[in-house]
């Protein structure tokens, strides 16, 4: 029971990462209908940024944590929000009538161009940073030791989620922005026709995705505290599983599908076996795509001549 | 003149932020955990550098009138110099020799290379491993070339093939010739299997599930420890014998070996020249297999499956059957390949079976032109040949495959050397 309660809490957390990053997919697909294979790279860059920002903010003799924890994320959402804009602007918009899988090639080029980019900036191996924020509350104790514990920086991660998603759906559901992101989603000629900006619409859609993914890169830092230049790879499959699970598209899906694909993850990697906990992620896409492809939330595509 | 120095300042200052803090700090361990180098000459560079391109390329687009007509400009001067080696032209009288000239050129070379007193042993390992991916490349473009489906997982078949040769060679003691049509088979048979019930799927979700069935594979293949060896892999994979002819200095008693019988002094690069014609022979047979099948029925239902599925529904095509065909095939390319593989390296762990090696073979097909096989071929010497003359540049040839995958896309949808021609005309 206190390890099933421990591993519900560790599944929520991962849950709420992949969550995060599950939005960037399903926004930009929900929107011009592409799988952003590089969005895991702009995670990854996130997370990388982040640890950047943290040394060369000790390095300049910072010792405020709050302070640092600010200048650290906003260094992030810039820099990284930024490289989603770069990214759909140079490797996607050229393509925007192309056919369906030049898209896609052109976003695993760009996948392969970020990490080695980043490989050869930073270099291949692992880097470990010293935990920012330690310390958490201890919810039961155990006579032989076993502890179930949240720690604080487990709490943020899921406050913030929660904070997020919710800021994302009001703008998508009550500003002019959301509406016109809706109206893209729908038919681009006509949206185009009544006067919304399409190009900019996709764009800022880009760069909100990025700017997610980068705070999930920022808080998966603080968590773990490990950062390297594969990462992307796996936790953007992963993301990618949450959003087709979800429902490719639907905002809630997504959110919902991260925390379940969370949930198996921490699960399976506690009760059947820790090596193969990412063969099991694996295999729920399968299974998702044959025989539900449209997902919990998701609506039928119809297929068009 | 103002407007184009602004537009160029600003792309120099998004260059500049996007790549301050990674290109501008290195992170490095030290004794009190992470610290940074800088390299902030690097960043002024790059903002410089974007500053002017970026004014050239205004001033250029000027006189041009537009970005589109001076990319179609440049792409039909590509497409006319390609078009010389076309495999495709076949309208022209004139140039119908040079449609089987070429080929028939590189075909003699690739035989004679061994030959050729230049030739050394490390003329000979690059040359193998050209060959290798043009072989691998001429099975996946069964699948993303003529099929138009986007396979990347391709290395899981690759992987499959490499560790049943290993395998059988291990416990049912078969030599290279015996195993290496089981081995093929054997991928094939796994193509058959997965590809079953996820043929149905569309286009970039296809792509997805292959690349999670290259993921499941390299894990399973690490930690199914008793089987495979984990991540230390097999060694001592049997090499290849000629009619039962080991190519080694010594063997154990009976053993014939291959100086011996032919009264020759032993020498090392012998086995070298009989791996080339090995791989030689097999690509061959693959490229010639893959061509003459694009003729067929079958190879004129997976082009007409790849420009238009509602239409070929419609016409009765079975879409699953012709693309399980396509997909299965594929797989079996991979899994001789990946025999090959094996018998040449004599050791083989998941390291060599990653993602990236799908991404290269892609990249090899998406620059030769979908489809195109001589398109292929110059591509993997591009691709696989430059960088291997020049290994300085090994590092940054995964970022040049990123970039070109992005740029030929951008640039001609149909890669370098489209031969998106259909086989027939009404």
């Amino acid at each position: 029971m206190d390890y099933l309660l421990q591993q519900l809490i560790n599944g929520l957390t991962l849950g709420a990462v992949y969550g995060l990053i599950a939005i960037g997919y399903t926004m930009v697909f929900g929107i011009i209908g592409m799988i952003n294979f590089a969005h895991g790279e702009i995670y990854m860059i996130g997370a990388f940024v982040t640890v950047i920002s943290f040394v060369v903010c000790g390095l300049t003799g910072m010792d405020n944590v709050a302070v640092m924890l600010a200048v650290a994320l906003i260094v992030t959402i810039v820099v990284t929000g930024l490289y989603g804009w770069t990214i759909e602007r140079v490797a996607y918009r050229p393509l925007r009538n192309a056919p369906r899988l030049a898209a896609l090639i052109s976003s695993i080029g760009m996948s392969v161009l970020l990490q080695n980019y980043v490989q050869l900036l930073q270099g291949a191996r692992v880097k470990t940073m010293q935990p920012v924020m330690q310390g958490g509350v201890t919810l039961m104790d155990r006579a032989d030791g076993f502890t179930v514990s949240v720690s604080y920086m487990q709490i943020i991660i899921m406050v913030l989620t929660v904070a997020l998603m919710t800021g994302v759906t009001l703008v998508i559901r009550r500003t002019t922005l959301g509406r016109a992101q809706r109206a893209c989603e729908q038919d681009k000629v006509m949206a185009a026709l009544l006067g919304v900006n399409v190009d900019r619409t996709i764009a800022i859609t880009f760069v909100i995705g990025a700017v997610l993914a980068a705070i999930a890169g920022f808080m998966v830092t603080m968590y773990y505290g490990v950062v390297d230049f594969f990462m992307g790879f796996l936790a953007g499959m992963k993301a990618f599983t949450a959003a087709v699970l979800g429902g490719i598209g639907s905002l809630p899906g997504a959110m919902l599908g991260g925390l379940l694909i969370g949930l198996i993850e921490s699960f399976w990697a506690g009760y059947v076996s820790a090596q193969y906990k990412d063969v099991a992620v694996f295999g729920i896409l399968m299974l998702v795509l044959m025989l539900r492809p449209n997902g919990l939330f998701g609506r039928p595509e119809i297929e068009k001549v | 003149m103002i407007a184009r120095l602004k537009d160029a300042l600003l792309a120099a200052l998004i260059a500049g932020v996007l790549t301050l803090p990674l290109m501008g700090a290195r992170t490095i361990e030290s004794a009190h955990g992470l610290t940074a180098e800088w390299h902030l000459d690097r960043v002024l560079a790059v903002v410089v550098t974007v500053f002017l391109g970026r004014l050239a390329v205004l001033a250029l687009l000027r006189r041009a009138r537009g970005l589109g007509r001076m990319f179609s400009q440049i792409s039909a001067w590509v497409a006319r110099s390609a078009k010389v080696f076309s495999v495709q032209r076949r309208k022209k009288r004139r140039l119908l020799k040079t449609r089987f000239a070429l080929p028939a050129i590189l075909i003699l070379a690739t035989l004679l290379l061994p030959l050729m007193p230049f030739s050394s042993r490390y003329v000979l390992d690059v040359g193998i491993m050209v060959l290798t991916y043009i072989m691998l490349a001429w099975g996946l473009n069964i699948t993303v070339g003529y099929a138009g489906l986007l396979d990347l997982g391709y290395v899981a078949f690759y992987a499959i093939g490499a560790y049943s040769y290993a395998l059988l060679a291990q416990y049912a003691d078969m030599g290279f010739w015996a195993a290496l049509p089981l081995c093929g088979l054997i991928a094939a048979a796994v193509g058959v299997v997965l590809g079953f019930p996820v043929l149905r799927l569309r286009g970039d979700y296809f792509a997805i599930v292959t690349l999670g069935f290259g993921e499941i594979t390299r894990l399973i293949l690490i930690n199914w420890t008793t089987l495979t060896g984990g991540p230390n892999g097999l060694s001592g994979v049997p090499r290849p014998r000629l009619f039962g002819m080991e190519f080694a200095r010594s063997g154990e008693e009976g053993q014939a070996l291959f100086h011996d019988v032919f009264g020759l002094a032993f020498d090392p690069s012998q086995r070298v020249v009989f791996l080339y014609y090995i791989i030689l022979g097999m690509a061959l047979l693959v490229g010639w297999f893959s061509w003459r099948l694009r003729r067929l029925p079958l190879g004129r239902a997976w082009e007409a499956l790849r420009e238009d599925e509602v239409a070929c529904a419609a016409l009765g095509v079975n879409r699953w059957w012709v693309k399980l065909t396509a997909y299965a095939l594929a797989a079996s390319v991979a899994g001789l390949g990946g025999a090959f593989f094996a018998a040449r390296q004599g050791f083989i762990s998941p390291e060599s079976f990653t993602f990236m090696e799908s991404a290269t073979i892609l990249a090899i097909i998406i620059l030769g032109g979908m489809g195109s096989l001589m398109g292929v071929v110059l591509a993997t010497l591009f691709i696989i040949g430059l960088p291997e003359l020049f290994r300085d540049l090994e590092q940054f040839r995964m970022l040049a495959f990123g970039l070109g995958m992005v740029l030929v896309m951008i640039w001609r949808p149909g890669g370098l050397m489209s031969a998106r021609e259909p086989t027939v005309r009404l």
